[in-house]
């Protein structure tokens, strides 16, 4: 159980960086140079240390599309890289799709019950509303599996288990799922026949539980905000491009005024380019990872929820157990004292998760309202270099026209 | 009321002076414009309450126009202008005046009576503080462009405008412009029916359309943008908002949160004054749109004019021909008169004279009408003023489009600036 305890890191995705968007750009440059800067004098997340000791890489990429004749789905290539003894080779490339996911979470889930197991891109899409093979959709979900398998591979406890063992390794892994759907249903019932009843709930436990319940709260509001200002931004840009062809179609009965007009409606034209640039980035960077943070959040509740069940449980068998002691004055049974190891390891368990939570939120949020601000200044520095280069052309022929004039 | 401008009245103008008159020291230097020898400016704005036409209560505003002689301002003596005050109305009068007493001249344009292409923010009021401050500044450009026009400058009667405060209107009235007003149907009639207009008029004519269509389109483009871009920055408001209830949750995470949600606020107001500037261009766009109308008005007055010489020509011809077939008996064309000479014997020899003595009269007079001296004097006037007011518009328009871009950076500089402002605060949370 101390093991726990000594890992503080950040969480932080290991491999390539998240930010992808703009190599090249100044600004892009700076905010790496800052994120490691500020990383260094931050106590709570030795970057540098965890980075050293990291002794297992994932990556999830190269989306392929399989056609057969019952269906067609897509799979991703899982690739790994590790020093670890629990694993034969020290790489390893497999292909994946999302049901197998899927089978490794419940995996986790039944087998480290008292962790928390981060979550998983949403399962089910409509098929008429969204196109499940759609580029941008594919890359939303790949860029949420391979969050996934970094959370998990970057976990103390989980990166340990012997199921992301066998999800990393085995070439064909179909021939576990018939065993994944017996075992969900199995745990299911038994989850739900424990009691509720709580004597006393430790007051951190509650707090999370409020936490948990206001901080969806606020993501809600702000994927709602995130959305609306979309909208808004979608309509300008409709207006700003038909304001930009104004200026050209205008141009056409001028002559000295041509130049100076069609400069404006190119810059206008650029500026639209910029901000649909902009919505692009918004919806696949910013949205999904707001809607992750959502199922993240019920993921924590529902640990919570199983930690009271355990809790109950454990009292329940306590009362009983007091009870035969005062009637036949027998010993406190074994049974009420492991249920008891059981509550206060789940409880050091999910105390540990949710200060690895926290600070992978914190982290999280950092980089993508980072992330947001980016693309912003990015989108008002390419409209900024428009108009700056029209100004000196327009600027220059006016010296030229001057030169010429007293020549 | 007084305007609660950082910038005075004076400064303002000065500011706008090359943007929107195009008045240089180059054009000063040329001609002995009335802007050369007196300062001009439309200083202030203030509401008064009087009795109108009808007798009934109403409010206006009224504009001090202030005037200097320029030595004194280049001696630098620090001589207190005269002024006065004008409504709005005299102002159109004084127009009114000029457009028809020159109408070869493409003669500047009032700012808008009533407030135009607005986009939902700005008031269509009338009394509107912003709307009489931007009316002030578009009093006084027209003043100085009037002040400066070669032509328009040496008149009379703007003399008086500017100087006598009472009785003004009555010198105007007295000058009986009012009765030498074409007639619109008589202009609409010879737009329809002139022979052989000036082709180069024609064509500046469509170019007039054209403006005037161009820069409308582009106001009415404009102001929807406007309207879109306000509803973009305000939403971002809203982040203000759910960060600052965010952080009262938050330990690490509070502070950055807070001070980011701080600059989503201030991101969000900074719209306001960005659409406020533009608001001038907008003003610029709009000078352009009505002087396309005077344009109009110009080679519509060519029309009419060259309409006039080509029925007075045609009468001429016509009384010519008349005069000949009675004095000589030879009938060239069909003719009632003819008809009936035929029919019923001529007219007796004194009916004879004394029509031909009409006919000769006529005819004298007719050769007076039909000078095509007024055609061309016109022409000729017109021609100069129109490339004269081509060469102002080109420039005009050109610095309005380059002040534009540059409003556009000062946009998109503070965006950055904001937005890397909000950055700091993420990048310490």
């Amino acid at each position: 159980v101390g093991h726990l305890f000594c890992f503080r890191e950040a969480g932080l995705t290991n491999g390539t960086p998240v930010e992808t968007s703009s190599p090249a750009s100044t600004s892009s440059l700076l905010n790496r140079l800052q994120l490691d800067d500020d990383l260094e004098a931050d106590i709570r997340d030795p970057y540098a240390e965890a980075a050293e000791t990291r002794d297992l890489f994932v990556t999830v990429d190269d989306p392929k599309k399989h056609v057969s004749t019952m269906e067609t789905y897509i799979t991703y290539r899982v690739s790994t890289k590790t020093s670890r003894v629990e694993f034969d080779l020290p790489e390893y490339c497999v292909r994946r799709r999302y049901q197998d996911f899927d089978w490794l979470r419940i995996k986790l889930e039944d087998s480290q019950p008292t962790h928390l197991i981060p979550p998983l891109p949403e399962k089910f899409v409509m098929k008429g509303v969204v196109d499940r093979f759609s580029e941008d959709f594919v890359e939303t979900r790949m860029k949420a599996l391979d969050k996934f398998l970094k959370r998990v591979a970057d976990h103390p406890v989980l990166s340990f288990n012997p199921h992301l063992n066998t999800f990393l390794t085995t070439k064909d892994l179909n021939k576990r799922q018939g065993l994944a759907l017996l075992s969900k249903v199995g745990e299911s019932v038994k989850h739900v026949a424990g009691g509720y009843k709580l004597r006393a709930r430790p007051a951190e436990f509650g707090a999370m539980g409020e936490y948990l319940d206001t901080f969806n709260q606020k993501l809600g509001t702000i994927d709602r905000i995130a959305q609306r200002i979309l909208k808004e931004q979608s309509e300008y840009l409709t207006e700003l491009r038909e304001y930009g062809t104004v200026y050209s179609s205008w141009a056409g009965s001028e002559d000295e005024l041509r130049r100076p007009l069609e400069g404006v409606g190119g810059c206008v034209t650029t500026c639209c380019g910029a901000l649909e640039d902009l919505g692009d980035g918004m919806s696949q960077d910013i949205l999904p990872v707001l809607r992750e943070y959502v199922l993240y959040i019920e993921s924590m509740k529902s640990v919570l929820r199983k930690r009271d069940q355990s809790q109950a449980e454990y009292e329940g068998r306590l009362e009983a157990a007091v009870l035969r002691k005062q009637e036949d004055r027998t010993p406190m049974p074994l049974e009420v004292e492991k249920c008891q190891d059981k509550v206060e390891c789940f409880n050091a368990d999910l105390k540990a998760d949710w200060e690895r939570w926290q600070s992978n939120k914190r982290h999280d949020f950092k980089q993508l309202l980072t992330g947001m601000a980016d693309k912003n200044i990015n989108h008002y520095e390419k409209c900024q270099a428009a108009w700056e280069s029209l100004i000196t052309l327009l600027q220059d022929k006016q010296t030229e026209d001057k030169t010429s004039e007293t020549n | 009321s007084q305007s609660a401008n950082v910038m005075s009245p004076r400064e303002l103008s000065l500011r706008f002076l090359p943007m929107l008159c195009g008045v240089t020291a180059q054009m000063l230097e040329e001609g002995s414009t009335l802007l050369r020898r007196m300062e001009i400016c439309v200083a202030e704005a203030e509401k008064r309450n009087g009795k109108n036409t009808v007798n009934m209560q109403e409010t206006f505003t009224v504009y001090l126009v202030e005037t200097r002689p320029m030595d004194a301002v280049a001696e630098g003596r620090n001589q207190a202008p005269d002024s006065l005050w004008r409504r709005y109305s005299e102002f159109e009068l004084l127009r009114n005046y000029l457009l028809v007493t020159y109408p070869y001249i493409v003669v500047p344009p009032l700012p808008e009576k009533r407030a135009e292409f607005v986009w939902h923010k700005l008031s269509a009021d009338n009394m509107d503080p912003d709307f009489v401050e931007r009316r002030r500044v578009g009093l006084e450009n027209f003043l100085l462009r009037v002040a400066s026009h070669p032509v328009l400058s040496n008149d009379k009667i703007l003399h008086h405008f500017l100087i006598e405060e009472h009785g003004w209107k009555e010198v105007v009235y007295e000058t009986g412009f009012q009765a030498k007003a074409d007639s619109r149907l008589r202009a609409l009639s010879a737009t329809f029916r002139v022979r052989n207009p000036d082709k180069r008029f024609m064509e500046m004519k469509h170019y007039s359309d054209e403006l005037q269509s161009h820069t409308s389109q582009l106001l009415r483009a404009r102001a929807r943008v406007a309207d879109r871009l306000y509803g973009v920055y305000k939403v971002h408001g809203n982040y203000g908002r759910v960060f600052s209830e965010w952080s009262a949750m938050e330990k690490e995470m509070g502070d950055g949160l807070q001070s980011a949600g701080h600059h989503m606020d201030a991101y969000a107001a900074s719209i306001d004054d960005i659409l406020e500037e533009e608001e001038h261009y907008a003003d610029q766009l709009k000078e352009y749109l009505f002087y396309a109308e005077a344009l109009r008005a110009v080679c519509r007055k060519h029309e009419l004019t060259q309409f006039e010489f080509e029925m007075a020509s045609q009468e001429l011809v016509s009384k010519k021909q008349q005069h000949e077939e009675l004095s000589t008996g030879i009938v060239r064309t069909f003719s009632f008169k003819g008809m009936t000479n035929k029919l019923f014997g001529q007219e007796a020899p004194e009916q004879r004279e004394a029509r031909l003595k009409l006919l000769e009269d006529l005819i004298a007079e007719g050769e007076e009408d039909v000078q095509e001296k007024t055609v061309e004097e016109h022409v000729e006037r017109a021609w100069v003023d129109m490339h004269r007011f081509k060469e102002q518009k080109d420039k005009d328009l050109r610095e309005a489009l380059i002040n534009y871009a540059v409003m556009q950076i000062s946009m998109c500089k503070k965006g950055i600036q904001m937005w890397s402002n909000a950055k700091e605060c993420f990048l310490k949370m």
